[in-house]
């Protein structure tokens, strides 16, 4: 009799969506809801032990109001709309050339182009901790000032010149990446919107701003929220040119910051209360981008 | 009208000659650096060229002797944990993806806003309470501990929902009335079918995995654990002494998947538009 019950359940087409999505709803449960929960709880403590908890209240809040939680704050703010000036606009133009049918050898190009995407942050780190380096023994960026007449820079000493340093290193990695979403979405534009507007005698600017910029904007959106929220959670870009410590609070952002209280000074209810306000800041821009974009809704 | 278009098409052929040759020039500086030793470097300044003259693959030979051959151990920790996550966040997240894609319940659409909200908070937030996570059930510094809370990719969900959606229910039906139970259907029927979408998918995946940062950071503790880029930073010093090593033990870790994507550049793209976003 079991054992018939047993078939049944395997030919019912009722139940058995359940037990396909059921891998995710554990690793939903256990990964996700209960280390939420776990961080609201954690930042309302004081953790010296794992069985050496006391309840502060709002203790780990009030000793977030610090110069470096501002600058850690601030840092992460600065760079991501920095790589929003550069992540969004720049693979947009490159891939409308890229796309573009005077252009020949386009699958070489696409190709190259996308190469430093395949490195990790480290990887791609460490060929730009040579290139920037203030010595010029091997900091080629420095020989190429020195030679047009100008003064080496101590890059990772200044902090406009490490945010250099973290957005360039960004937006090479990640350019490639955004020119393929591009291009999917442009390859997807139907080409009579073109045709007729070059009956009606427009020029290319004009095409650009009127058919292009409006059909890529679901792509727009897109790569702009993603971009956002990469900036926020940036953390390995600031690592590897400050891996040791952050002098002046160099390369220190939001995530840096939790790992600093958490691991590095095992302060955990603190680290769990930064967590808390970065959770907090995601959030807020996935409700106004859903309220006003609503992304991912047209595909229904 | 023949010859302004040859004009247009050489000037955008040498604006990209010159954009691809500053996209590359990065990798192709760590390159020519590991072929050089770092006190040669640090004395004369780093050549730019090639000069067989100062140049071998010296450096290289020291990836086997340093401190025994530790660059090993992190090489293969990096392949054993990216083959693992691979295929077991393949075969969960097709898993569910399909259930998501082929069949109609009552809580579909709720499930699959959770997996939007996965998608959109990183994890860097939660890094806190499930390193706490990980000491409780005691797999910290193991590879499952690096595997496990990431296994069921959101991701990976998103795409496979999209591409087993797209698949004729006249498959599912025939199933059925062959005689299989769901998951017969699953298994012998459509996962044949989903083949290209396990293919971009483990290409990305595996990518992703390759390269992660983070979470192993958090997790591994001890240098025998690392994986690649965690011991490759691990290498980092403010004052180039470990060069003759650490530009080497780069190089040869972007390799494998440089060749993967050479070989499956059709595959990798299709992982990466998975965001199937319209456009």
């Amino acid at each position: 009799m079991s054992n018939r019950n047993h078939i049944n359940i395997l030919y019912n087409k009722n139940l058995a969506p359940y037990i396909f999505v059921l891998p995710f709803l554990i690793s939903f449960l256990i990964f996700f809801i209960y280390p939420i929960i776990s961080t609201f709880i954690m930042s309302f403590q004081k953790i010296e032990g794992f069985n050496d908890v006391t309840f502060i209240g709002l203790g780990n809040y009030e000793r977030l109001i610090n110069e470096h939680f501002f600058n850690a704050l601030k840092t992460s703010t600065i760079y991501t709309c920095c790589i929003l000036l550069t992540l969004v606009p720049i693979p947009l133009i490159l891939a409308v050339l890229l796309n573009s049918s005077a252009l020949k050898a386009k699958n070489f190009f696409r190709a190259s182009i996308f190469v430093p995407s395949l490195t990790s942050v480290i990887i791609a780190g460490i060929a730009f901790r040579l290139m920037f380096s203030e010595q010029l023994a091997t900091g080629v960026i420095n020989r190429i000032i020195v030679a047009l007449g100008g003064e080496a820079i101590k890059w990772n000493m200044g902090y406009v010149s490490g945010m250099v340093m973290m957005v360039t290193l960004a937006t090479w990695r990640t350019t490639g990446v955004n020119i393929v979403y591009y291009l999917s979405a442009l390859q997807s534009i139907p080409e009579e919107l073109y045709e007729s507007a070059e009956i009606d005698g427009a020029n290319a600017v004009q095409k650009f701003m009127k058919i292009t910029i409006p059909q890529l904007k679901p792509i727009i959106i897109y790569i702009f929220t993603v971009t956002i929220i990469d900036g926020y959670r940036m953390f390995t870009e600031g690592y590897v040119f400050w891996n040791e410590s952050n002098p002046g609070d160099l390369g220190l952002t939001m995530v840096r910051y939790i790992y600093q209280q958490a691991f590095q000074r095992n302060d955990l209810g603190m680290g769990s209360a930064i967590g808390v306000v970065l959770l907090i800041i995601i959030f807020t821009i996935n409700i106004i981008q859903l309220k006003y974009f609503g992304l991912f809704r047209e595909e229904e | 009208m023949h010859k302004k278009l040859n004009f247009l098409s050489i000037i955008l052929v040498l604006l990209f000659i010159l954009i691809t040759i500053i996209i590359l020039f990065p990798i192709y500086y760590l390159i020519i650096a590991s072929l050089q030793s770092s006190e040669e470097m640090f004395r004369s300044g780093m050549k730019l060229f090639f000069d067989p003259k100062i140049m071998d693959f010296n450096n290289y030979r020291l990836l086997i002797t340093h401190r025994d051959g530790i660059y090993f151990i992190w090489f293969k920790n990096s392949v054993i944990i990216a083959t693992l996550f691979t295929i077991s966040s393949l075969f969960f997240s097709s898993l569910v993806g399909y259930g998501l894609g082929v069949y109609d319940f009552k809580f579909k659409n709720i499930i699959f806003t959770l997996v939007l909200v996965v998608m959109m908070i990183p994890l860097e937030i939660l890094m806190l309470p499930l390193y706490k996570l990980m000491v409780q059930l005691k797999i910290i510094n193991t590879y499952a501990g690096v595997i496990l809370p990431f296994m069921v990719s959101p991701l990976a969900i998103f795409f496979f929902r999209q591409y087993s959606s797209g698949i004729s229910k006249d498959f599912l039906d025939a199933g059925r009335i062959d005689g299989c139970t769901e998951f017969g259907i699953y298994f012998k029927i459509m996962m044949p079918l989903m083949i290209p979408a396990f293919g971009a998918m483990s290409i990305l995946l595996a990518m992703q995995n390759w390269n992660s940062f983070v979470w192993p950071l958090i997790v591994l503790r001890t240098n025998e654990m690392f994986t690649l880029p965690l011991g490759i930073s691990s290498l980092i010093s403010p004052y180039g002494h470990n060069f003759d090593v650490m530009l080497p033990a780069s190089v040869v870790a972007i390799l494998p998947v440089v060749i993967l994507f050479l070989f499956n550049q059709r595959f990798f793209i299709a992982g990466l538009t998975a965001g199937g976003v319209k456009g």
